[in-house]
């Protein structure tokens, strides 16, 4: 069974010297940058922005979650009741014992459930019982690995016989199983079917993790063991309003200063609903704009609260001043001003300094008033039919991050169908934008002053609010490429995000084949487009000349094809008799370069002509 | 009773409340005694019965063997992950607490053989002992040596032992290839309907008459007789619903006697029973509670199967479709239904013979990954690079049961995928993305 393998272990103890500090978080982010003090600085804002946004999302994804987990322990405590009480009565006397199981429905992505599961059983064993057990189908491949696993973890330091003694007036049991789709619907069966031999002694109780349908228990056991159970369901939020809460919460809200451009959402939220519906990873995305915003903007030392801001303004280095002239929003303001300001914009340090405080003031002012009057546009079009602005406010404030939102035709036609609207409709929308103007403290006073009036004049009044409304939108949801310095705050390098988020491993072997210059950065390799210089690594020259052949390659064609280029770019004289010559070498390299390309999933071997492989894909020269 | 008179060894006593003891299964359990014999007397080696699920297989053997005070032993296999658990639960109740402590860790079938003649010698009994081995066919799953080993223990052991072997399905699918000892085999037929009546009814509740309950019981197997037959189960739904049924008796709206206005009152909810608890779309709980509070609202709760919808991200819906399509469609027409220029093709002129049977009724077929990526960039209306993560998704959608890896696991190269998913989810999901499924689909050209 086992191979015996001995295996030796020597110890070197490192001297004192050579032991070199390990770096930390923010060596990696200051190195290689000139000017170490502004990129602590920036290293400083990221982290405490990153924490407080952190904080929040958890905050609010437990709150999210408090629900369900109220009604699950609910159950969890009603069942334990039961079993407390024992049963004398004639009719649980009567009934078969059932397993109580709470069918847990979370959604297709299975990552995004460790964190309910981990609170969920927190709070199990905070409040209920210290016999929680998580199984995971990986971990359960046989039946035995069950048992362990939940005896392992369920009962430290005894044994699984001894368990059933131990526990008649002892708190239930609760096996969690994470991933249901996942088990092997034997194991599981054969599993309830021994638990359900000692329902009756043990107080065991069940929690199904479901990710896609509830119908799923019913595929995967027969009914002679689902008759064993006793299932209620338990269904959580969906993904997409998960999303949409933590989007409403950490990006539509002036409290955090960064803001990722409307590109930049556009990525997040297309890969949240293209590919994994993972708020999880949506927040990871956040967290890798932030720090590539942090990290590749020197002047996002100024993207932080408005008190600290003003301060690191009036620190800037004639460096970052000079950055400062240079962004292309501050150059378009210089442009607006008269001459002498010109002037002095483009001269005096202390000047700018003074300018950009009152920018930076600006700018803030311009968020305080967008969000309040974006959420009103959303209260208002959300209710239209086909919804003319989007239905997710989030769509809305791509939108207007964009371009002027009051110049699409979508906006005109929204404010047509507003115009149709019925009375009482209009009214409880105007309303509700009312409420959230309050929060954010505008001019409003006119408006509301006008709506109460009684709605004799409906249609004047109607008209008035509407105008008032389009007002608000041009004034305040200018996008933010107007505002003076709103590089300091907005991230926009979409390429580089959908770049580390999406990777496209195809995509990058072909580029590292066709054009390894692209990788190696070796001067020798610069090549025309399309070709190949014959100094490339041997796969390169291979893999480029087996895109000229079609579907079946001649191995022998392809060898000689091969020499011949090898035999360039060893720069031997094209009319000797050796030039091409396959010598041991060559063939050797040449074998190499081929099971490589093999490896890699370009070419397999054919029995369908001797001497040939089949190319795998289509298309080359 | 004549028959107990041929069973000698055992007090008359005994034999009574065993008899009792086990209503409708006379027939079974005095053929059981004969073959046992009396308590010294040397039994059969093996006996094998078999019947469906809950027909008194197991209840039979019990009784007779703890009433009459024999020796036994009684695994269940299913808790028998190794053999070595199976052995030492034999030897704990044959032989007390310490004879486990003799078999080695993991212990083989000759390891077994050997502790259980030392102990024989140790603990001498000429009372036959017996093994009881329930859900027997799990024997099958385990070493190959093991099923007729227990057949002929006996003869291995030198003692007098009878293994029992309990389980639902017939002999015939147990005989090993390279034959063995036949066991005597014993069937333990269905109850029938009148034999449901008869023990059901003994479980009356003690606040109403014996009669009531059986008229209950008289009806809730007129509408359940013809889809389940499981004691059990039948035990279980009455005792769910006998509450309801004697409602108007307690608000004293009905009287005892009147059946048919019982009967009307119960019928429609052991109906909706049939379809909701019976199938445990919805939990006994539950469906207590909804009977509690039913006249504010019926059908509150809705049952599992009423939330078959799955959310799943844009690209894993046309992967899934894609799927659909490469399992149900033959291959060769992935031209006519994907290229612009196919030219007109009729279905008659690539109808192959043995394809006129509907490719639904035969189930999905197996496609390689590169047919499902093909299929997938032409129903999907935006170009897609072939990112990591559209790979994810397939193995996601593995996980999730929608698609399944066919052949092993291991396969590197050229992975083939069945789709798993009915055809009014794949409707339902190719409606959320405005994909028209049938269009594409060969079956229905």
């Amino acid at each position: 069974m086992t191979s015996s393998v001995s295996k030796g272990c020597f110890v070197f103890k490192p001297s004192v010297k050579k032991r070199r500090k390990t770096p930390t978080v923010e060596d990696y982010f200051t190195h290689g940058s000139e000017d170490t003090e502004n990129s602590k600085l920036r290293f400083r804002n990221c982290q405490t922005l990153w924490d407080q946004m952190k904080a929040d999302t958890e905050l609010l994804q437990d709150e999210l979650n408090r629900k369900i987990l109220d009604s699950l322990l609910a159950f969890i405590r009603k069942n334990v009741s039961t079993f407390q009480r024992g049963t004398d009565d004639w009719a649980s006397r009567m009934r078969a014992h059932e397993i109580p199981t709470a069918a847990l429905v979370l959604g297709v992505n299975v990552p995004d459930h460790d964190m309910t599961f981990q609170s969920l059983s927190d709070q199990l064993q905070q409040s209920v019982t210290p016999f929680v057990v998580s199984v995971q189908a990986t971990e359960c491949a046989g039946q035995s690995c069950v048992c362990v696993c939940v005896s392992a973890s369920g009962t430290p330091g005894k044994k699984r016989t001894s368990v059933g003694k131990d526990m008649q007036q002892h708190p239930p049991i609760v096996v969690i199983f994470k991933d249901l789709e996942a088990f092997n619907p034997r194991v599981l069966q054969d599993f309830i079917l021994i638990c359900s031999r000692y329902v009756e002694q043990l107080p065991l109780m069940f929690v199904f993790g479901i990710a896609t349908s509830p119908s799923t228990i019913q595929h995967m056991l027969p009914h002679s063991v689902s008759s064993l159970l006793g299932i209620e369901l338990f269904q959580s939020l969906s993904c997409t309003q998960h999303l949409a809460s933590i989007i409403d919460k950490v990006i539509l809200t002036y409290q955090f200063p960064f803001k990722p451009s409307g590109k930049v959402l556009q990525v997040l939220v297309s890969i949240f609903l293209y590919h994994d519906f993972s708020v999880r990873n949506f927040i990871k995305g956040l967290q890798l704009a932030l720090l590539e915003h942090f990290h590749s903007q020197p002047l996002s030392v100024l993207c932080c609260k408005k008190e600290e801001a003003l301060v690191h303004a009036t620190e800037l280095s004639p460096r970052d001043v000079e950055r400062l002239q240079q962004l292309p929003s501050f150059m378009r303001y210089v442009e607006e001003q008269g001459p002498q300001e010109q002037v002095e914009l483009l001269t005096s340090d202390d000047h700018v300094k003074e300018v950009c405080q009152k920018l930076l003031k600006d700018l803030h002012k311009y968020h305080k008033n967008y969000y309040p009057i974006l959420r009103c546009l959303h209260v208002l079009t959300a209710s239209l039919p086909k919804y003319p602005l989007g239905k997710q406010i989030r769509e809305l404030h791509i939108c207007c991050l964009e371009k002027n939102v009051w110049e699409n035709e979508e906006y005109a036609s929204a404010m047509q169908l507003l115009r149709m609207m019925a009375k009482d409709e209009l009214t409880s929308a105007l309303q509700k934008c009312a409420e959230i103007l309050k929060h954010g403290k505008t001019l409003l006073e006119m408006k509301k002053s006008r709506r109460t009036k009684k709605m004799s004049h409906f249609e004047i009044l109607r008209d008035q609010a509407l105008e008032f409304i389009d007002s608000l939108v041009r004034s305040h949801l200018a996008p933010p490429e107007s505002q003076p310095l709103y590089e300091v705050c907005y991230y926009s390098s979409s390429a580089v995000l959908r770049r580390h988020l999406n990777a496209t491993p195809r995509t990058s072997i072909q580029t590292a084949l066709s054009n390894p210059y692209h990788y190696l950065k070796n001067e020798n390799l610069r090549a025309e487009d399309g070709t190949v210089s014959n100094a490339a690594p041997d796969i390169c020259i291979v893999y480029k000349l087996h895109l000229e052949c079609g579907r079946l390659i001649n191995l022998y064609d392809w060898l000689e094809a091969y020499a011949t280029v090898v035999s360039a770019a060893e720069g031997k004289d094209p009319d000797s008799a050796d030039f091409g010559k396959v010598d041991e070498l060559k063939h050797a390299r040449f074998i190499q370069a081929v099971s490589e390309l093999e490896f890699l999933g370009f070419i397999k071997s054919t029995k369908q002509k001797t001497d040939h492989v089949s190319r795998l894909t289509w298309g080359g020269c | 009773m004549a028959a107990q008179r041929q069973h000698q060894g055992y007090e008359d006593e005994k034999l009574q409340r065993v008899m009792e003891r086990l209503p409708c299964r006379d027939v079974q359990a005095s053929l059981l005694l004969a073959l046992m014999g009396e308590p010294e007397q040397c039994s059969y080696p093996s006996i094998f019965i078999y019947g469906h699920r809950a027909t008194g297989k197991s209840h039979v053997i019990h009784t007779l063997l703890k009433e009459l005070e024999l020796p036994y032993a009684t695994v269940s296999c299913v808790e028998c992950v190794s053999v070595g658990l199976l052995f030492e639960q034999v030897l704990l109740s044959l032989f007390g607490s310490d004879s486990a402590s003799l078999l080695s860790r993991s212990p083989s079938l000759s390891d077994f053989v050997r502790v259980y003649k030392q102990l024989c010698v140790q603990a001498s009994s000429k009372q036959t002992r017996y093994i009881v081995l329930d859900r027997a066919e799990l024997l099958r799953d385990m070493e190959a040596n093991l099923l007729p080993a227990f057949l002929r223990l006996q003869e291995l052991v030198e003692d007098n032992v009878t293994v029992i072997l309990l389980s639902e399905i017939v002999w015939d699918k147990f005989r090993p290839n390279t034959g063995c000892f036949e066991p005597l085999l014993l069937y333990f037929p269905d109850y029938s309907k009148g034999e449901l009546q008869q023990i059901l009814s003994e479980d009356s509740h003690p606040s109403y008459s014996p009669e009531l309950y059986s008229a209950f019981i008289n009806i809730l197997l007129g509408v359940f007789y013809s889809v389940c037959r499981d004691l059990r189960e039948l035990r279980h739904l009455a005792a769910l619903n006998f509450s309801k049924f004697v409602e108007p008796l307690e608000q004293g709206k009905v009287k005892e006697g009147d059946t048919h206005k019982l009967w009307r009152n119960i019928e429609p909810h052991l109906k909706k029973a049939m379809q909701t608890v019976y199938l445990r779309e919805v939990s006994s709980v539950q469906w207590e509670q909804q009977l509690q509070k039913e006249e504010k609202e019926a059908g509150a709760v809705r049952g599992l199967s009423a939330h078959a919808h799955v959310e799943l991200p844009y690209y894993s819906k046309f992967l899934l479709i894609a799927a659909y399509l490469a399992s149900y469609n033959p291959a060769r027409t992935d031209k006519r239904f994907f290229l612009k220029h196919h030219g007109k093709i009729k279905k008659t002129n690539f109808l192959k013979k043995h394809e006129k049977t509907s490719n639904h009724l035969l189930g999905p077929k197996p496609f390689p990954l590169d047919r499902l990526l093909a299929i997938f960039y032409s129903v999907v209306d935006s170009r897609v690079a072939p990112t990591a993560s559209v790979f994810c998704q397939i193995s996601s959608l593995v996980t999730l049961q929608l698609l399944n890896q066919v052949g092993h696991d291991d396969q590197l190269d050229a992975p083939k995928y069945k789709c798993a998913v009915s055809l009014d989810f794949i409707l339902a999901i190719s409606r959320t993305v405005s994909f028209d499924m049938v269009k594409y689909l060969y079956d229905f050209l």
